[in-house]
C-alpha cells in the first residue's frame, strides 16, 4: 500500500509568542484504519529533520523513516492501530513554516515567520487530531524532538492521550544541546547565500547548511559506533593525500550526508525548529519539572539508550524520577545499544518488544475502563 | 535464586492469599514480571516493578507490566510515602547491601510490606557447615561463597529480633519447608520465611 500525503487547512494558530499564525496547513499520513469508537489512534510524532512520511513506501517507492516500527505486526501495528503522522511546524514538508508563502505578502514567510514552539506544534497537532473526530489519542510517541512533543502533549491535553512514549529525550534542552544547535544556526547565517533568510529566489546557504547537518550527525551517532563504521579508513586511497581534499572514510560520510541533506531541508526551517528546540522545558511556568508533570494524566513509557549523549539516559531519569516522585504510572528501560542517539531510530529490535507489550497492555486496560 | 524458582507457582498462591483484589503492589527485583502479571490477572491489581537486569526489564513490559529500570537501593527515595498498599521484596534481602534502609523504605512507601528470605538457620545450613567446616552449601544455597549473590545470612530469630527492635507489628508469618507450611520450630525447619509487616 502506497502512503499518500494529505493536508488539512486551519485559518489560525495563536502562538506561545502572543503572535496568530493565518491559514496554516497540516501534512500528514495515515496507517491502519480508525476503529468505530475511535479509541486506536496513535500519533507518531517525528524528530528534528524528519517529517510526515513515517511508514510504507510512498509513490517513489522510498520507505518511511520510522518503517522498521510502524507496519502490519510491527510494534506500532497498523492492523491494530490507526497511526497518524504530521510534518510539524515549521516545518519544509507541506506544513507550514518559513518557505510557505506569507498570504499577507504573497512571497515566501523567510525570517518574517513568527518564532514557534514545541508547544505550538503540539497545538497543532491537536487541531489536526480533533479535525479527525478523535478525542482522545491511545498513544503519542516519538523520539529525540518527537519525544519532547509526547511530553508536551502529556501536560498540555492530559484528557487527550491515554500514554506517551517519549524516546531518547529530555525534559528541557541543556546547555550541550543549545551548544551544538548554535553552531548549527550560526553555519548557516555564516554562509554568504543566506541573505537573511531571503534566499528563495537566489540559491539556498547550502554550504552553511551541510556544515549544520555534518555537525548534526556526529551528535547522533557513538564513538563506539564511529569506529566500528568508519575507524581510521581512507577513502579510495592507499596513502594519505597530503591534501584537505578527503582523504578519510568518515569525512566523506559527513560531506555526503551533508550535500544530500540541502536537497531536502530548507535552512530557515532548521534555525526556526532548532530554536524551538533549544526554548523547550517542560517545566517552564511551573515551579518544577514534577509540578508540570502534575497535569498529565496519561501512563508513561520511557525509553534511553545507553550510548546516546546527545540525550543521555540521566535526561530520562530526570523525568522518570519527577513521575515517579508524584507516583505517576511510568515503565521506564534503558536499552543497550552502540547506535548513539540513532538507536531509536537504526536499533529497534529490542524497542519493538517493549512498545509491543506497552501498547497491548493499554489497549486491555481501555477496553475494560467503562 | 528466587522464591518462585523454589516454589513454582506455589509462593504465587502464598503471596496471592495476603494481597486482597485491587490493591496497589509494588514488586522490588519483580524479574520478569510474572508474579505481577499473575496478582494483575487474578487480582485485578494496580502493578508495578522495580528491576536492574534490563533483560528482565524488557521481559516485563514485554508482558505488560509497568516496570522501572533501576537499583532497588537507590530507587525507594523518589516515592511519595504511601504510595502503595503492599510492597514485595521476595527472596533480596539477603543481597541487599543496606536491608535495613530497603525495608524501612518499604514501611515507609507502602502501608504494609511482605518479605520472603530463605532461613539460614535451617538445619540442612547448619549441618552442612558442621560437617563441612566451610561455607555452607545447600539446594537453596547452591553457589561457592565467592559467587553468591548472598551477602547477609539472616535467620528466622534474626528477622524477629529486627522487626521488636523497629517496632514493626508482625501481621502474619509463614514457614514453607519444600513446598509444606511448617509452625513448629521455624528457625530450624523453615526454608523459606514470609512475613506481612506493617509499620
Amino acid at each position: 500500500m502506497i502512503s499518500e500525503l494529505k493536508t488539512v487547512r486551519f485559518g489560525e494558530l495563536a502562538l506561545d509568542s502572543g503572535e496568530t499564525l493565518r491559514d496554516v496547513e497540516v501534512a500528514y499520513e495515515s496507517y491502519g484504519q480508525l476503529n468505530d469508537r475511535k479509541s486506536n489512534a496513535i500519533l507518531i510524532v517525528h524528530a528534528f529533520t524528519g517529517d510526515a512520511h513515517a511508514a510504507g513506501p510512498d509513490k517513489d517507492g522510498a520507505p518511511g523513516w520510522w518503517s522498521s516500527m510502524i507496519g502490519p505486526g510491527k510494534a506500532f501495528d497498523t492492523d491494530r492501530y490507526f497511526v497518524l503522522c504530521s510534518n510539524v511546524l515549521g516545518g519544509c514538508r507541506g506544513t507550514t513554516g518559513p518557505s510557505s508563502i506569507d498570504p499577507a505578502t504573497g512571497k515566501p514567510y523567510g525570517m518574517s515567520f513568527p518564532v514557534i514552539t514545541i508547544g505550538d506544534m503540539v497545538r497543532l497537532q491537536h487541531m489536526l487530531v480533533q479535525s479527525l473526530g478523535i478525542s482522545r489519542l491511545l498513544a503519542v510517541a516519538g523520539g529525540s524532538m518527537g519525544g519532547m512533543q509526547a511530553l508536551e502533549w502529556a501536560v498540555s491535553f492530559p484528557d487527550a492521550v491515554y500514554a506517551s512514549i517519549p524516546i531518547a529525550t529530555t525534559g528541557r534542552h541543556t546547555a550541550q544541546q543549545i551548544a551544538f544547535n548554535e553552531v548549527g544556526r550560526q553555519a548557516i547565517v555564516a554562509d554568504p547565500d543566506f541573505q537573511g533568510g531571503s534566499y528563495y529566489e537566489s540559491k539556498p546557504p547550502a554550504r552553511g547548511l551541510a556544515v549544520a547537518r555534518m555537525v548534526g550527525h556526529i551528535t547522533y551517532m557513538s564513538d563506539e559506533s564511529m569506529r566500528e563504521k568508519f575507524g581510521r579508513k581512507l577513502r579510495g586511497r592507499e596513502e594519505f593525500s597530503y591534501g584537505f581534499g578527503v582523504d578519510f572514510e568518515v569525512e566523506s560520510y559527513l560531506r555526503y550526508r551533508g550535500s544530500q541533506f540541502v536537497g531536502r531541508f530548507d535552512a530557515n526551517s532548521y534555525l526556526y525548529i532548532t530554536k524551538a528546540m533549544d526554548y523547550f522545558d517542560l517545566s517552564s511556568g511551573y515551579p518544577s519539572l514534577g509540578a508540570s508533570l502534575e497535569r498529565a494524566q496519561c501512563r508513561f513509557l520511557v525509553i534511553s539508550f545507553t550510548s546516546d549523549w546527545l540525550y543521555p539516559s540521566y535526561q530520562s531519569l530526570e523525568i522518570v524520577n519527577a513521575l515517579r516522585s508524584r507516583n505517576h504510572d511510568v515503565t521506564y528501560c534503558e536499552l543497550t545499544s552502540t547506535y548513539g542517539h540513532d538507536a531509536f531510530l537504526v536499533d529497534v529490535k529490542d524497542q519493538t518488544g517493549i512498545v509491543r507489550g506497552f501498547l497491548a497492555r493499554c489497549e486491555r486496560e481501555l477496553e475494560a475502563a467503562p | 535464586m528466587k522464591v518462585h524458582d523454589v516454589l513454582g507457582r506455589r509462593d504465587y498462591a502464598l503471596i496471592s492469599r495476603l494481597i486482597p483484589a485491587g490493591s496497589r503492589v509494588l514488586d522490588l527485583g519483580c524479574g520478569d514480571g510474572a508474579l505481577l502479571a499473575f496478582l494483575k490477572e487474578t487480582k485485578g491489581i494496580e502493578a508495578r516493578g522495580i528491576e536492574l537486569n534490563p533483560e528482565m526489564v524488557q521481559a516485563a513490559i514485554a508482558r505488560g507490566v509497568s516496570v522501572y529500570q533501576g537499583d532497588l537501593e537507590s530507587s525507594l527515595r523518589e516515592y511519595p510515602d504511601k504510595a502503595f498498599d503492599y510492597v514485595l521484596l521476595s527472596q533480596t534481602v539477603q543481597e541487599a547491601r543496606r536491608p535495613l534502609m530497603v525495608l524501612t523504605e518499604m514501611l515507609r512507601i507502602g502501608n504494609r510490606a511482605i518479605v520472603a528470605f530463605p532461613n539460614f538457620g535451617h538445619w540442612r545450613v547448619r549441618f552442612s557447615h558442621l560437617m563441612s567446616g566451610r561455607a555452607p552449601k545447600t539446594h537453596l544455597f547452591p553457589h561457592a561463597w565467592h559467587a553468591s549473590p548472598n551477602i547477609h545470612f539472616l535467620t528466622v530469630l534474626d528477622f524477629e529480633e529486627l522487626t521488636r527492635e523497629q517496632g514493626w507489628l508482625v501481621e502474619r508469618r509463614l514457614f514453607l519447608s519444600g513446598s509444606r507450611r511448617i509452625s513448629h520450630f521455624p528457625n530450624l525447619c523453615a526454608e523459606i520465611a514470609v512475613y506481612l509487616l506493617k509499620s
